[in-house]
């Protein structure tokens, strides 16, 4: 009699363990396959497309570089940028591009780091809410309106503290400066998050030894932000080389090798704005210097970029 | 009232502590003595820090944050109106329960207190004298330069004590130092306590009661009343007292662990 009992126990026992085996069965999941799928589509595309432009890029300056009229000492090594008298001396572009960078960088990061350890440190709730939202305001005007902002009022009024006479209607000074208050709102944004970023221990531990607010901001949450801040900087850089219209509108059409805020010259992304906004016959020498131009633009931003990684990486602190 | 002041290293009166309407802390009057530690002990969210932390104005931090009653150094009431939290901090020094040295090196997370407050001589000394205090120096005296993150969360909180200490605080907070540390560096920073204490004044927030009874002098056991959750202060004593034969019934259950 015991036996069917047991055998019965044993077939039940090998049920529950098919059942268990079917519970725990792999189980399609055609959503979850779908977003899988497309997510990874998305992410190849944005490489496909970064890929397409450096080729799309590197192919016509290419054509460019391997003219006979051209050589690569005198692309990186000679001054002037006259393409109609066969001259390509990058220099003549990157330096303007330099000129007008550096001198939106040195308005922009006091000015945005002062602001960022306002709102951060300083600013009770009510000052804050009123005051980021008209930075930010600042992020979202035009460019072309900055460019206009640059060429008919701030040169003007240069140009009468100045002296008309020093300084021309177009030059790099009102052009930098704008492009500064440009990148103001990123600057300060940025910096305002590294530096609520700072475990507040930190803020705690600085008050405590007696500091006050404005030594706590600079000596210690500055420094322990530094990283944040760093990349702020650097991609401040990275905007105000790459951006155009402000300095198409404000800076003056011409490439000019000078390094003097007073002068007009003409920088790498304005100089493309300007040429390629003519009817330039497709393959001539012209045509593929622009891409040569772009290149080199390219170049500056990704090292730009390369930089604020490793900024990051070496400076960021473990605050445990 | 001057001999008293004299005798007392800091004392409240009649001090409740406030966060907006809810009074936290509720009228307490304590007598601190000098150069000795007391503990501040009891459940969780009575007020301990609150407490601790209205001696340096630590609290003033917290928006809507109050206090009513005085707290008096040397008869000087430190909420009066014309008092400068900042100095307050700089004459009382506190440590935190996670250590938080500076993202400097182990030099400057010493010297950078005693800069900002005027330090004008051998910042070398002060460096190696504030660092033996702590009983770090021979730890850490090849290393200067490098990183305060470096070193382990024990040499990290003594290393925040080196830095209370170099500019010579009259009273030493402690808010619960020990607690993220292991034993052996618990241990070390007891030991640590025992010499701070003939040079300095040290009030501990502890939640653990073999530390109370074992470092400190004179035991403060708070509770929540019942019905306004604000916390007060029911029993000081001697610690021997309160750990042996607190007068309260409810700081007998807390110590024996009946409750808490």
């Amino acid at each position: 009699m015991t036996t069917p009992i047991s055998s019965d126990l044993d077939l039940s026992t090998s049920l529950q363990q098919e059942s268990w085996a079917a519970q725990l069965k792999r189980k399609l999941r055609p959503g979850e396959v779908m977003v899988e799928s497309s997510l990874f589509i998305v992410g190849i595309l944005t490489i496909f497309i970064t890929l397409a432009i450096t080729f799309v890029l590197g192919d016509q300056a290419l054509l460019f570089f391997a003219d006979p009229e051209v050589s690569l000492q005198e692309f990186f090594l000679t001054t002037s940028w006259q393409p109609q008298a066969e001259q390509f001396g990058i220099w003549a572009l990157v330096s303007a591009t330099l000129t007008t960078s550096a001198i939106a960088i040195s308005v922009a990061l006091p000015l945005g780091l002062s602001a960022a350890i306002y709102l951060s440190e300083y600013a009770n709730p009510r000052a804050r809410a009123i005051l980021k939202p008209v930075l930010e305001t600042l992020a979202g005007i035009p460019t072309v309106v900055y460019g206009y902002f640059a060429l008919l009022f701030v040169s003007p009024l240069l140009r009468s503290l100045i002296g008309t006479d020093k300084l021309g209607v177009y030059n790099m000074l009102s052009a930098g400066l704008v492009m500064g208050i440009m990148i103001l709102p990123l600057i300060s944004s940025m910096s305002e998050d590294a530096l609520s970023a700072v475990p507040n221990s930190l803020r705690e531990g600085a008050y405590a030894m007696g500091a006050t607010r404005l030594e706590v901001s600079t000596q210690v949450l500055v420094p322990a932000a530094f990283s944040g801040i760093g990349a702020a900087v650097i991609v401040g850089i990275a905007r105000a080389v790459g951006e155009t219209m402000i300095v198409a509108i404000a800076s003056g059409a011409g490439p000019k090798f000078t390094f003097n805020p007073l002068d007009s010259a003409e920088t790498m992304t304005g100089h493309i704005a300007r040429i390629s906004g003519g009817d330039l016959p497709y393959g001539t020498l012209d045509y593929t210097s622009l891409f040569a131009i772009a290149l080199m633009l390219f170049l500056i931003t990704l090292i730009l970029n390369l930089i604020s990684q490793w900024i990051i990486a070496k400076f960021r602190e473990q605050y445990e | 009232m001057l001999p008293e002041n004299s005798q007392y290293a800091i004392e409240t009166r009649n001090l409740s502590i406030f966060y907006g309407n809810f009074e936290a802390v509720k009228n307490v009057n304590l007598q601190i003595e000098k150069q000795r530690i007391t503990a501040i002990i009891g459940p969780s969210g009575c007020g301990k820090s609150t407490l601790l932390r209205a001696f340096n104005r630590m609290n003033d931090f917290v928006p809507s944050s109050h206090v009513k009653g005085e707290i008096l150094l040397h008869g000087t009431n430190l909420y009066g109106k014309e008092i400068d939290p900042v100095e307050v901090r700089r004459k009382i020094g506190m440590v935190f329960q996670k250590p938080n040295p500076f993202p400097k090196s182990i030099y400057e997370n010493i010297a950078w207190g005693a800069r900002i407050n005027g330090y004008k001589g051998n910042m070398d000394d002060l460096v190696e004298q504030s660092l033996r205090g702590a009983a770090l120096w021979d730890e850490v005296k090849d290393k200067l330069k490098q990183s305060a993150y470096a070193l382990s969360g024990g040499q990290q909180q003594r290393l925040c004590i080196a830095r209370a200490i170099a500019v010579q605080p009259e009273i030493i907070l402690m808010d619960e130092p020990a607690s993220a540390l292991d034993p052996i560096s618990t241990l070390r920073i007891e030991e640590l306590m025992q010499e701070l204490k003939k040079n300095y004044t040290i009030i501990i927030v502890t939640h653990n009661m073999q530390q109370a009874a074992r470092v400190s002098d004179y035991t403060a056991m708070m509770m929540l009343y019942e019905d306004t959750r604000s916390g007060t202060v029911i029993e000081y004593d001697k610690t021997e007292i309160i750990f042996t034969r607190p007068k309260d019934k409810r700081t007998e259950d807390y110590v024996t662990g009946r409750f808490g």
